[in-house]
């Protein structure tokens, strides 16, 4: 019988799964406690079996990738398979998008509904009048129907130089690309260090913003629905720069080592991809909690 | 053209060409370390069944718990904190516990097998995502006994009972849900890509079998509103011990707000525990009617649309929370078109019978009863939609009725006619039909002692989740009560024969196990060997 396939690479037993389940059980029963133990301010273990968690998560990350270099490398894997790592990429950016969407949901649930509706729009005159009269809505959000008062952080200055850079870097990370899929193995090193330095950057001024916020403007994330959705939503998102950064660090000692062919770089599509997604979500960030 | 992939007795040679079972029987695993480090997506399709029909017993301890404190009226069992964590666990854990693991292990058993792929497409993935699972849980199950005790806000943890009311297990909770969620979230990616990548040459989009078709579907439900659980959870995780004011409309934010985000997820979390189910009954019905399916085409089509709807009703949960009319308008009409493409699946299931040669072996009867039952749940779904009416149901016996129709005679009846029906393939053996006979009489018979009573109480005023009620609905609690306890009593028949069966106790089967069934799964030996289709059948 003739064979379409070349053979589905379906690996072995392996233990880098069980390691990290684990690591998730010891991640969040460490977080569930530590979340406890501060609110409290009670010493506990929270922060320790946290602490542990992680490393699993470390040790299970590094072997299992250890694992899948090794195995792509000695050439078991098939283009098939190459089709279902990206795909499995691609599906996974999904739930990302709609993990952010949930908050973009809140933001905008906050902007349209709930701010304005408190202030005796639409037919809620009574609910102004009968809660908090002298509430007034705005967007930003800079007083709520409890007194709780705060400062815009506008658009002007380090937002706009951030997301500068973070464009540049979408460009660059292009550019090593194009260096990877032509074997222009310079441009590709020296376009893929700019890109980590620039996103380094990035995370640097986002630190700077946040000082400036808590320090300066009072902006806070308990000042209210504008600091609320203000923090999460940069936040998660600078969570996810880091991550993205990371990557690209292990992408960029793997090609120091000389990894990745014109053809065969899934590893590096991933990342990019990945670096891609969170520019996507910077702009939409710049846009409707910055800008608009 | 159209039909789901039939083989013939033509391709019935290129099972003994695709299945190079011999030398790899030596090589199984084993001990316990078979089960932690496989990555079989046999072995994982086990472990997700067991791991569902374990946390199917404890929450339905729970239920036990619930209906023995409402067998009479006034407190007499439980404290009502102790009986709000019992409605709220036992509902998270039929849904995230049972239900939805029952189905993922059914696929990780079927799928490969049914399209023609050697495992699923990413195998260590798989494995992980089982293994989270009893982790989860057991965070989940570990924080009833904190101080203070457990979740007590509803498996749909509502704020401010999430935030402003609930105990320190709230932080437990939030972390238990991300992990549960990170699980499905690779297990649907798992799925998707399967289905997308493995899939034997000829076996096309339209032969697919039904199952795949609608686990597919359900997949990317699972991956489109899992992330936006996971969203609700951590704004409730803030807002409870953070400060923030997301569901606090003293900071500008707003508690209705989180049932908006809670439903987003919440709705098509629903059909994501009844599309499989429509699956399995698409495979069973054509076996013991011994024709094809009818309207095979409009099978897939119903399934996807009712699939794109589910994002658009969220609010008909919400009819009480005083949103503008015009959006009660519209939720109640987008809610009431997802009548037309169930109802296009019940027609299509009855007329596939239409002039079958029907027998009535055990998967058949679930299958039967699940048509009859769910169809009655289904409608008390449609009086629900109605909103000037759900305001009457609303938070009452009623919606508790409907949704147990939905989810017990409609998802677990399903999961039951799905194992009675592949367990034969999966050991090789045929099941104790005499056993398996009085598992089906008496759960249809109790199931119904067990809810229909619900409706007449709801519709009398009786609301749902609380530890007492008035007087006049306490002769239907009885029955409802009695209904119950026979209804947990007959899963322990359901017990005895599935330890029978994985004991290898009975008859040997053949490889088509019914002899009206069809596809590539019954083409392979009984039992289905360790590994099959290590290269790729060809679907004519």
């Amino acid at each position: 019988m003739q064979q379409p396939y070349e053979k589905y690479y379906v690996p072995a037993q392996s233990p880098w799964p069980i390691v990290g389940a684990v690591a998730l059980f010891l991640i969040a029963v460490g977080a569930g406690n530590m979340v406890i133990d501060t609110t409290k301010e009670a010493d506990g273990y929270g922060s320790l079996i946290l602490g542990a968690g992680i490393v699993a998560l470390l040790v299970m990350l590094v072997g299992w990738f250890k694992n899948q270099i090794d195995e792509s490398m000695s050439g078991l894997y098939s283009a098939q398979l190459g089709r279902s790592y990206r795909q499995g990429m691609s599906w996974f950016i999904f739930s990302e998008v709609m993990f952010f969407g949930a908050f973009f949901g809140a933001l905008f649930y906050a902007r349209l509904i709930s701010v304005p509706w408190l202030g005796g729009a639409s037919n809620n005159e009574m609910t102004n009048t009968v809660l908090w009269p002298q509430f007034q809505a705005m967007w930003p959000l800079l007083s709520t129907p409890n007194g709780t008062t705060t400062q815009q952080m506008g658009p002007a200055g380090l937002p706009t130089i951030n997301t500068i850079i973070l464009l540049i870097s979408s460009v660059t990370l292009h550019f090593a690309h194009v260096g990877l899929e032509q074997n222009k193995r310079k441009q590709l090193t020296w376009m893929l260090g700019l890109t980590i330095l620039l996103g380094c950057t990035f995370l640097t001024l986002q630190v700077e913003e946040y000082i400036h916020a808590y320090k300066e403007l009072g902006l806070t994330l308990q000042s209210g629905i504008y600091g609320n959705t203000f923090f999460m939503l940069t936040g998660f998102h600078g969570m996810h720069v880091t991550l993205g950064t990371l990557i690209l660090m292990v992408l960029f000692g793997r090609i120091v080592k000389g990894h990745f062919t014109p053809d065969n770089h899934f590893a590096f599509q991933a990342g990019s991809w990945y670096w891609h997604f969170v520019d996507v979500v910077w702009v939409m960030l710049f846009l409707f909690v910055y800008i608009l | 053209m159209t039909k789901p992939a039939q083989m013939t007795s033509h391709d019935a040679t290129l099972a003994d060409d695709t299945v190079s079972h011999e030398h790899h029987e030596h090589h199984i695993p084993k001990g316990l370390m078979r089960w932690v480090l496989t990555t079989n997506h046999k072995d994982i399709g086990t472990l997700y069944l067991w791991f569902a029909f374990i946390m199917f017993l404890v929450g339905g301890a729970m239920a036990m718990v619930i209906r023995a404190e409402l067998f009479q009226p006034g407190l007499q069992i439980v404290e009502p904190n102790f009986f709000n964590q019992m409605t709220t666990v036992h509902g998270l854990i039929m849904v995230f516990g049972a239900v939805m693991p029952a189905f993922t292990g059914l696929a990780n058993w079927l799928i490969p097998m049914m399209i023609g792929a050697p495992d699923m497409a990413l195998p260590r993935m798989n494995n992980w995502s089982f293994w989270i699972l009893p982790f989860a849980f057991a965070i989940l199950l570990g924080s009833l006994f904190m101080e203070g005790g457990g979740p007590a806000f509803g498996w749909t943890f509502y704020a401010p009972l999430s935030t402003t009311y609930s105990n320190d297990s709230t932080a437990l909770f939030v972390f238990s849900v991300h992990i549960m969620g990170i699980s499905s979230i690779m297990g649907a990616i798992n799925v998707i890509v399967t289905i997308f990548n493995m899939r034997a040459p000829g076996m096309t989009w339209m032969k697919m079998p039904l199952f795949v078709w609608t686990w597919l579907i359900t997949a990317f439900l699972l991956i489109a509103v899992m992330p936006v659980l996971a969203g609700a959870v951590t704004m409730v995780l803030t807002d409870k011990f953070f400060g923030t004011s997301f569901f606090d409309a003293a900071g500008g934010g707003d508690p209705v707000m989180f049932q908006h985000i809670f439903w987003f997820f919440g709705h098509p979390e629903v059909y994501i525990m009844i599309l499989p189910a429509f699956g399995i009954i698409s495979q069973i019905i054509p076996t013991f009617a011994r024709k094809p399916l009818f309207g095979y085409a409009s099978m897939v089509y119903a399934t996807a649309s009712i699939a794109l709807l589910s994002f658009i009703v969220w609010a008909h949960h919400m009819f009480t929370t005083g949103m503008p009319v015009y959006m009660e308008m519209f939720f109640m009409f987008a809610t009431m078109l997802i009548s037309v493409p169930t109802g296009v699946k019940v027609f299509n299931w009855v007329a596939t019978m239409w002039r079958g040669s029907m027998s009535f072996e055990v998967p058949m009867l679930f299958a039967l009863a699940f048509i009859v039952l769910f169809t009655i749940g289904g409608l008390s779904g449609l009086m629900l939609a109605i909103t000037p009416v759900d305001f009457q149901y609303h938070d009452t016996y009623f919606v508790v009725a409907h949704f147990h129709y939905v989810l017990v005679t409609g998802a677990i009846f399903s999961i039951m006619a799905a194992v009675y029906y592949w367990v034969p393939k999966w050991t090789g053996r045929m099941f104790n039909i005499t056993l398996a006979k009085w598992h089906f009489w008496c759960s249809l018979v109790s199931v119904n002692v067990l809810f229909f009573p619900m409706h007449f109480v709801g519709l009398a005023g009786m609301p749902r989740r609380i530890p007492d009620y008035s007087l006049q609905f306490a002769d239907f609690n009885q029955w409802i009560s009695i209904g119950g306890f026979a209804f947990g009593l007959s899963q322990l028949i359901f017990l005895t024969v599935v330890i029978q069966a994985c004991r290898k106790q009975g008859e040997p089967v053949s490889d088509q196990v019914w002899d009206g069934a069809h596809g590539l799964e019954w083409e392979i030996p009984s039992p289905a060997p360790y590994h099959t289709f290590e290269t790729p059948p060809v679907v004519k």
